[in-house]
């Protein structure tokens, strides 16, 4: 299945307009494979959360897309043109095909609707043959994949902790079968334990499923254990895009050498992260 | 079930507060009020001696029983508060106060509560509207909303009368029924609620008028506040419809701090239209006050400030119970 594109972008540029113009995203190209993790790195304020919204059609004014095209490759073979899409195309083609789980993991949940109340939502508008008993026999089958017991399906979203909110999320990132799904730091604000409890998850469904994944964080060493292919982003601009394993052993850019390099070892010394070839030869050795 | 019994059972120790409050107050006023309402009673009994009984239910509400202790007082006080004996009106004698209070209590609340309910309905679905649409045209109907509270309404109300009832003849000008069409006072008959309604326009419209720009620009805010909430983009890429993000996401989450406002403003629907009731000589609680305030009536003060606490309370616990609903964050809560 891989190796076949799903979602291209090509040449996207995202602009601020405030005074002066801020140029979030520029001349940005990106192909993300079919049921592969692509690996989206860099700093803060580095536009990396800007073009997730711009890849969805979800920027708001003052932030505008001035160029560039986005075309979803659907399973049926068909092009989609994202940019083109609007209204009710727009929406009908938003979660079906691409969802997204936020980096507000805290928030992006409606706190006075209920955990079923909003997963049904979802089969209420793009799914309107399903049956009420179907929806939630599906709500619960979602929560179950997501590891959440499904009892908690009546529950509200402030009865949750933060890890099982976000896995919320994610079993309703899944809900509709979609064939990307972008997730901008998804586990930014839980600590280590959880964090990682939720990565393994996405691993395993990602395997199951077959969802490519577009996975925004500025950890680089988490990036380098999961993903297929990693870009690094820098004021705007892709700086580097390689296999995760090429850029771990080679990064080739100014940028990516210094991000890697940010990383503390286990030894604690700085730098230590960038394991040199010589180093480990003679640790193996 | 737990955070209903909760709430029922602090609003009647608070309504147990509020009555015994009502019972201590003339008490400890300077001056013997059952003196004065007593003397005020027998003039208006045209210098007879008063029945032992008026006597009795006079002093056992307004104090100053000689030789009782204040426990017996407090009690006797409940049992004729709970025979529904308010005492008797010294500006409206013989009438009871309970006879008044019951003939003015449904003006005032028809009158006022439908006003009420019927600007926070306006002001709120307004406000979401604009809020839904803000940076458009739809902006400027904040301002001049906002000028029209600003107006202070008695004026609003005699200017509205001057025009509309007075110059043009479209609408009477005082009362809540035609008195000289009903001499008998109030009956039921279509003929008379018709004319009830009528009547209504001009105060009701006034409270509407004056009230609904502070509903509007309160929700107008909250809704462009929570329309920057991340669960609102999050409905966004859901693919939901706007008109589901619009009343789900949005708005249901935007009118709860609206929805404790209309709470407090329903508790002051039977206290607050005082003036109102004044200059359109509208037949309900707030004239009753005002003409108990002006002729020293104590048994009828404080039978009206009594309904006035209770109507607080009752309204403040159904707000309650609505909001427990509403948010379900609230209803685990103390």
């Amino acid at each position: 299945m891989t190796g076949q594109p799903v979602l291209t972008a090509r040449d996207v540029s995202i602009e601020y307009q405030v005074e002066p113009p801020v140029k979030a995203v520029q001349e940005v190209s990106l192909t993300l494979h079919r049921g592969e993790i692509l690996g989206l790195a860099g700093e803060s304020g580095c536009g990396k959360t800007t073009l997730a919204y711009g890849l969805n059609r979800l920027l708001k004014a003052p932030a505008l897309q001035t160029s560039g095209e986005i075309v979803f490759h659907d399973r049926g073979g068909a092009d989609i043109d994202v940019v083109g899409l609007s209204g009710e195309s727009l929406r009908r083609y938003r979660w079906d095909k691409v969802s997204m789980v936020f980096q507000g993991s805290m928030n992006s949940l409606n706190p006075v609707m209920s955990v079923r109340a909003q997963l049904d939502d979802v089969f209420r508008t793009h799914r309107p043959g399903m049956g009420r008993a179907e929806r939630v026999r599906r709500s619960a089958e979602l929560l179950g994949l997501v590891g959440v017991d499904p009892s908690r399906l009546t529950a509200f979203p402030h009865e949750l902790s933060g890890g099982m909110r976000q896995r919320v999320m994610i079993a309703m990132a899944l809900a509709l079968d979609p064939q990307v799904m972008i997730m901008d730091e998804p586990t930014t604000a839980l600590d280590v334990v959880v964090q990682r409890g939720i990565i393994r998850e996405i691993m395993r469904l990602r395997e199951r499923l077959g969802f490519a994944v577009i996975f925004i964080t500025h950890d680089l060493p988490l990036l380098i254990e999961i993903s297929d292919r990693i870009a690094v982003m820098l004021e705007g601009r892709i700086v580097e895009l390689g296999d995760a394993e090429r850029i771990y052993r080679r990064p080739e850019h100014d940028y990516t050498k210094r991000l890697l390099a940010s990383f503390p070892s286990l030894r604690g010394d700085r730098g230590g992260f960038v394991r040199r070839r010589e180093e480990q030869e003679g640790a193996s050795a | 079930m737990n955070f209903y019994v909760r709430r029922v059972s602090f609003y009647l120790v608070t309504l147990w507060a509020a009555i015994s409050l009502n019972f201590l107050l003339p008490r400890l006023l300077p001056g013997d009020p059952a003196a004065i309402m007593l003397g005020k009673l027998r003039r208006a009994n045209g210098g007879r001696p008063l029945s032992e009984e008026t006597i009795r239910t006079i002093t056992s509400i307004l104090g100053a029983e000689k030789g009782t202790s204040l426990w017996d007082q407090y009690l006797a006080y409940w049992g004729r508060l709970l025979h529904g004996d308010l005492g008797v009106s010294s500006t409206r004698y013989p009438a009871s106060v309970a006879e008044l209070i019951g003939a003015a209590l449904p003006w005032t609340v028809i009158l006022v509560g439908v006003a009420t309910i019927l600007s926070f309905v306006l002001g709120i679905a307004a406000g979401a509207w604009v809020g839904w649409r803000r940076g458009t045209w739809v902006d400027h109907l904040v301002p001049a909303t906002t000028f029209l509270q600003s107006v202070p309404y008695f004026w609003l109300a005699l200017v509205l009368v001057a025009v509309l009832a007075v110059q043009l003849g479209l609408l009477p000008i005082f009362g809540g029924y035609d008195v000289f069409e009903f001499p008998a006072g109030p009956e039921w008959s279509w003929a008379f609620v018709g004319s009830a309604v009528v009547h209504a326009i001009l105060p009701a419209a006034t409270i509407v008028i004056s009230s609904v720009g502070g509903w509007l620009l309160g929700m107008r805010n909250m809704m462009v506040q929570t329309m920057s909430e991340d669960y609102v983009v999050t409905a966004e890429a859901k693919g939901l419809t706007p008109r589901r993000i619009r009343s789900r996401y949005a708005g249901r989450n935007a009118a709860i701090p609206s929805l404790a406002g209309f709470g407090i403003a329903l508790g002051f629907v039977v206290a607050g239209s005082i003036v109102t009731e004044q200059v359109f000589s509208y037949p309900g609680i707030g004239k009753l006050m005002i003409q108990a305030v002006q002729g020293l009536d104590y048994a009828l003060m404080q039978g009206v400030f009594l309904v006035i606490t209770l109507t607080v309370l009752a309204a403040n616990f159904l707000m309650e119970l609505v909001y427990g609903f509403i948010d379900p964050r609230v209803r685990h809560r103390g």
